[in-house]
């Protein structure tokens, strides 16, 4: 398992830089992380997004689709296209520190 | 008297039907499936009416021919599943109780999920091939076609039968050439994905192919809508693809009883235990076929690989004995490739498609991940199968329901 270093915090990582651990996440690592993957100030609506993530795969034990995200958590699609460029769903789990989406069959 | 209840006569329900009827003591219970429909659809063969391979009387049968005398059968829409109660509500107002309930209600094309999509357009130079009328409309539209830009389109995975729409996108390649019009035409095939295919070595080699026969791909599309006026499809990261006619894969939903019932995911699939296809919430519960949530590909050779451990399960569950974990998410697929040939891809949860021999090692006669002739004549073969052998429930010779690595060239 590889280790890498945000915010001065050494947490477990995948070998496409997902973290392995959420409980080692805190709010430091996920802006650390965004600006690596382009997104330099998360803003309250980028927020919105994360923390629906990561209520939502609390209580479902796994990553909402991004139909999910906009019938359950109220986010339109063009809205995390917007605040997520280029796979929204995969640059915002990895910043919220979940799993990256699967892939389908 | 008890009763095990089946919803959904399509590939999955008849098969379970069929395999009920064999081993169920009728003195003590009695079997009923509901489906709304008379018609069973010869669904794979829906691909070959566009080209003109097939017509309409290759894929439809009464359903009734395939169901069991021993079988009741009710032609009824299902309004309500009630698990807490054990009961089903039709929409003629009867109440079904049951004992057992295997849900096998299959999966569905929901052209309204994509903005757009059933505006301007829909069935002129929008259509569907995933239903019996959208494949014949296109049929027509193509026999007078002269050429342009064909675009073919996937909304979102999962979808039923994931190698259709390359089989189609090879075919139309083939049928334009056959016509003397392929350089008239410019096909260009768009996916959500990352690549051709959902398994990275197939990916690569039906990649290839599709360079071979100068066909474009578009990868990582997320569609945002259709705009039948300008006949543009918009992507929510503002790309935009022309078409002249455009071949559309629209978002695969389970059916809307499941959605009435508040047992499904986001697109209505039900929650089942992967192995033993039970249903996660309710021991009496059964999920068979397109109508899961599983990972596994949704199409006929999984149905009928789950049928194979789910009767057995039936079986445990009645005389008390523990399920088996049988099923290993394997699906077996012939890719028609277009000019007589094609491909068979062999894999299950674990193991992608690789290389190798199937169904026997080294003889074969069938190779894997290679296009060949005889994997063609496999494809054409498999309508036969199909009405005699795999609805009838019985089993394939050679072909086990747990995929076997023997005969298949596995990384080391």
């Amino acid at each position: 398992m590889a280790t890498k270093t945000y915010a001065g915090v050494s947490v477990e990582v995948n070998e496409e830089g997902y973290l392995t651990n959420p409980s080692q996440w805190n709010k430091d690592i996920a802006v650390e992380i965004a600006r690596e993957i382009g997104i330099n100030e998360l803003t309250d609506a980028h927020w919105k997004v994360i923390d629906f993530l990561q209520k939502d795969f609390a209580e479902k034990k796994t990553l909402p689709t991004i139909r999910r995200v906009k019938k359950v958590g109220g986010i339109p699609t063009n809205e995390l296209y917007e605040l997520f460029p280029d796979g929204p769903l995969k640059k915002a789990a990895k910043i919220a520190g979940l799993n990256k989406p699967a892939s389908c069959v | 008297m008890k009763r095990i209840l089946i919803l959904g006569a399509g590939t999955a329900g008849t098969m379970m039907a069929n395999h009920l009827a064999r081993k169920i003591d009728h003195k003590q219970w009695s079997i009923t499936i509901i489906d709304q429909h008379k018609n069973h659809y010869y669904q794979p063969g829906f691909l070959f009416i566009p080209f003109g391979m097939y017509d309409e009387k290759d894929v439809i049968r009464n359903k009734t021919d395939f169901i069991p005398k021993k079988v009741e059968y009710i032609q009824e829409v299902v309004e309500l599943i009630e698990p807490a109660s054990n009961r089903v509500k039709l929409q003629n107002g009867q109440t079904i109780d049951y004992h057992i309930l295997i849900i096998a209600t299959g999966s569905r094309i929901v052209p309204d999920e994509i903005e757009g999509l059933l505006d301007a357009g829909w069935r002129e130079n929008i259509f569907d091939f995933y239903t019996v009328e959208g494949s014949v409309a296109l049929a027509e539209k193509l026999k007078n076609w002269d050429g342009g830009k064909f675009v073919l389109h996937i909304a979102e995975m999962p979808i039923k039968c994931p190698v259709a729409p390359l089989e189609f996108i090879f075919l139309a390649d083939w049928y334009f050439t056959q016509k003397g019009i392929r350089d008239k035409v410019e096909i260009t095939y768009v996916t959500p994905l990352s690549g051709a295919f959902t398994k990275p070595k197939a990916s690569a080699v039906l990649g290839h192919l599709l360079a071979d026969k100068n066909i474009n791909i578009v990868t990582d599309f997320e569609i945002e809508r259709v705009d039948g006026g300008s006949n543009q499809i918009l992507a929510f990261d503002k790309r935009k693809i022309d078409y002249d006619l455009l071949a559309e894969i629209p978002t695969n939903m389970g059916d809307s009883v499941i959605e009435r019932s508040g047992m499904g995911d986001d697109l209505n699939f039900v929650p089942t235990r992967k192995h033993n296809l039970q249903s996660k919430a309710h021991e009496n519960v059964f999920i068979i076929g397109d109508a899961t949530d599983l990972p596994s590909s949704k199409a006929g050779s999984v149905a009928h690989f789950q049928a194979e451990t789910l009767i057995k399960n039936i079986m445990n569950f009645i005389n008390n004995k523990p399920l088996i974990d049988g099923f290993d998410g394997h699906a077996n697929c012939f890719i028609e490739s277009g000019f007589g040939k094609g491909f068979l891809i062999d894999f299950n949860y674990d193991i992608e498609p690789v290389e190798g021999r199937f169904p026997f090692p080294v003889i074969g006669p069938m190779s894997l991940l290679k296009e060949t002739r005889l994997n063609h004549w496999g494809k054409i073969a498999f309508k036969w199968i199909y009405w005699n052998i795999l609805l009838r429930g019985l089993p394939m010779p050679g072909i086990t329901a747990h995929m076997t690595k023997a005969g298949k060239k596995l990384p080391k």
